[in-house]
């Protein structure tokens, strides 16, 4: 072979038992191929149950609707003592004129979510720049597994502290108006919840290169400067993510709330009254419910409502990470 | 021998036991360049990082000794490492920029130092940019992310971005291995100005680039300091053997 029209350089032709001319067995073939499905079906497994509880939810969710109407999940017009029409927010699925507004419910579960989500958020990434950045790596081999043991508490043990003694130390300090309420249900939310906000966060700020914290430090920041304007801006899409993954568990949490919030649907935003969250409102009613009634169909809805709810966070915190990954840059 | 800048004495140091730098002294003078060469593995970096207590954010290391930057012990525990490594600048061996724009890795250093000033940051950011040759090739390309550079337009950004503070004393760690003939060459006319007003430390595998750029050369071998000396008699005339075979090629 040449190298080019004129040139006199000549190449060999390769040795015919050169290993470049190596060719796969059928079998090297055949067992590459079968390892790929093998983990090809395992991917879709998840994909298809998931798809499987989607049909499922919306096939009975959809009778819901020709039981109640839409606007009957949002509120009831009504007649008072006096004859007027009254427009009221109401869950009261047993009366004999049943209310079936979601409303209360929603609100209930954002005003216990809402509020442990901040408090988490805050205490929670503290805790992990703290685990992190600060703490002695022995301590902290020592702290991390204690401060996730607090989310393997089970949410009935912790629903009952909150419940027995969480409620009358926040009775006495802050004289709430009702005993058990919003605040002390979101309470008892943030111990489930600051360790998963602290785990992830941690991992995440300690997925940053050692290589960029040496940049940061060699070029004369702080350790406060290199946490703040290098690390937290590079470890972003895992922190925002862990919030969301926080609020999420925060809506989905049933044990807890429906222990410590009172239970009782309030259509309120004072954080001191009961309220009654969406899933505690589906645990404690489907269990006498009778199958195929009106009130059945209803407590379905609430669920397809808190399943939407959750996929549509996470598919938020896709995103987010999603973005942050294509810019590369803060 | 010009005024030292530098001067280290029996400087030992361990990563947990194992030993990696052992009984050093040496005094590096102001206003020069001094190469560190040797064969890898032999604890350039090691030492490099020692002259602005970069290996504190090392968990194992243990150091004994006395290193003295215009006369004060920089290990004092008393001493503000914040403001050493401001004056104490290190280019990488890894190009290490951070996941942000070209600007605001340029400017970083001086937003550390609470400078806002639009103009002052722009202005910095080219000129140092000019000073590391890599100017033509990001001045239309300031907001975008910095990772989005190539390899070797990285390694001049990690050198501007370095020379945006003013250090008095830049130590860089091969800061042209990533880099094609013309960039290097750019990087030692570099070196060559910033002498008359920095005093340089430089890493270098390449044997002519040390004898190009420094004005003396200090030869590691294993962790020991084998030969120091003005770069001209290191590469013509060596004291030791060890020092020959190395810089001429015949072991390494
Ligand atoms: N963080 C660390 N922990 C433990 N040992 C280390 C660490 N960094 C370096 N070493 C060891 O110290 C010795 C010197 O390493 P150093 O990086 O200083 O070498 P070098 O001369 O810069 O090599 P090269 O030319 O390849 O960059 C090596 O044996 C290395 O394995
Ligand atoms: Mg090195």
């Amino acid at each position: 072979m040449e190298l080019n029209g004129k040139d006199s350089i000549v190449f060999e032709t390769l040795p015919s038992d050169s290993s470049f001319g190596k060719k796969t067995t059928r079998f090297s073939r055949y067992k590459e191929s079968l390892i790929k499905l093998f983990f090809t079906l395992n991917g879709l497994t998840a994909l298809i149950f998931i798809i499987l509880i989607f049909i499922f939810l919306f096939k009975e969710g959809i009778k819901a609707f020709s039981h109640i109407g839409l606007l009957d999940f949002i509120y009831t017009d009504r007649l008072d003592i006096n004859n007027v029409v009254q427009r009221v927010y109401e869950w009261y699925p047993t009366s004999e004129l049943a209310r079936y507004s979601l409303v209360p419910l929603l609100g209930g579960t954002l005003l216990t979510a809402i509020p442990a989500t901040i408090i988490s958020t805050i205490f929670g990434v503290a805790a992990g720049i703290y685990l992190s950045e600060i703490a002695h790596p022995r301590f902290r081999e020592f702290l991390k597994p204690a401060i996730e043991l607090f989310a393997a508490i089970p949410t009935v043990v912790i629903g009952f502290i909150m419940l027995a003694i969480g409620a009358t130390f926040f009775q006495e300090l802050l004289h709430p108006s009702n005993r058990l309420n919003a605040f002390v249900a979101s309470m008892g939310l943030s111990i489930v919840i600051i360790p998963i906000i602290a785990s992830l966060t941690e991992d995440a700020l300690r997925s940053i290169p050692v290589d960029l914290r040496m940049a940061s430090y060699g070029m004369g920041a702080t350790k406060w400067q290199t946490i703040s304007k290098v690390i937290l801006p590079a470890a972003f899409s895992g922190v925002s993510a862990s919030i969301i993954l926080g609020f999420g568990r925060a809506v989905g949490e049933t044990m807890i709330v429906l222990m410590a919030s009172g239970n009782a649907s309030n259509m309120t935003l004072d954080i001191f009254k009961s309220v009654r969250t969406m899933t505690a409102t589906i645990a404690a009613e489907m269990g006498e419910v009778s199958q195929g009634s009106d009130h059945y169909y209803a407590l379905f809805f609430i669920g397809i409502v808190l399943f939407i709810i959750t996929f549509v966070l996470n598919l938020f915190a896709e995103i987010i990470i999603f973005k942050m990954r294509k810019k590369n840059t803060f | 021998m010009k005024d030292v800048k530098i001067s280290i004495k029996n400087l030992n140091l361990y990563y947990g036991t194992k030993q990696a730098l052992k009984n050093i002294s040496l005094n590096i003078p102001s206003k020069q360049v001094t190469a560190f060469i040797g064969p890898s593995g032999c604890g350039k970096s090691t030492f490099l990082r020692t002259l602005n207590r970069m290996n504190d954010l090392i968990d194992s290391v243990n150091i004994t000794g006395e290193v003295l930057i215009d006369g004060i012990d920089i290990y004092d525990k008393s001493l503000d490492v914040v403001n050493l490594r401001k004056r104490v600048g290190m280019v990488f061996q890894k190009s290490n920029l951070f996941p942000k724009s070209v600007f605001e890795n340029l400017v970083f250093g001086l937003r550390l130092n609470g400078i806002r000033d639009k103009n002052i940051l722009l202005e910095t950011a080219e000129t140092t940019c000019k000073q590391a040759a890599i100017w033509d090739e990001v001045k239309d390309r300031l907001n975008e992310p910095a990772l989005s550079l190539s390899g070797g337009q990285q390694q001049r950004l990690c050198i501007a971005r370095a020379l945006a503070v003013k250090p008095e004393i830049l130590l860089m760690d091969e800061p042209a291995s990533a880099l094609d003939p013309i960039s290097t060459a750019k990087i030692e006319e570099l070196i060559h100005d910033l002498k008359t007003k920095y005093t340089i430390v430089i890493v270098t595998h390449n044997m002519q680039q040390a004898a190009r750029v420094s004005d003396l050369t200090a030869f590691f071998y294993i962790g020991e300091l084998i030969e120091y000396d003005k770069t001209t008699k290191i590469f013509t005339n060596p004291s030791f053997k060890q020092t020959e075979d190395y810089v001429t090629g015949r072991f390494g």
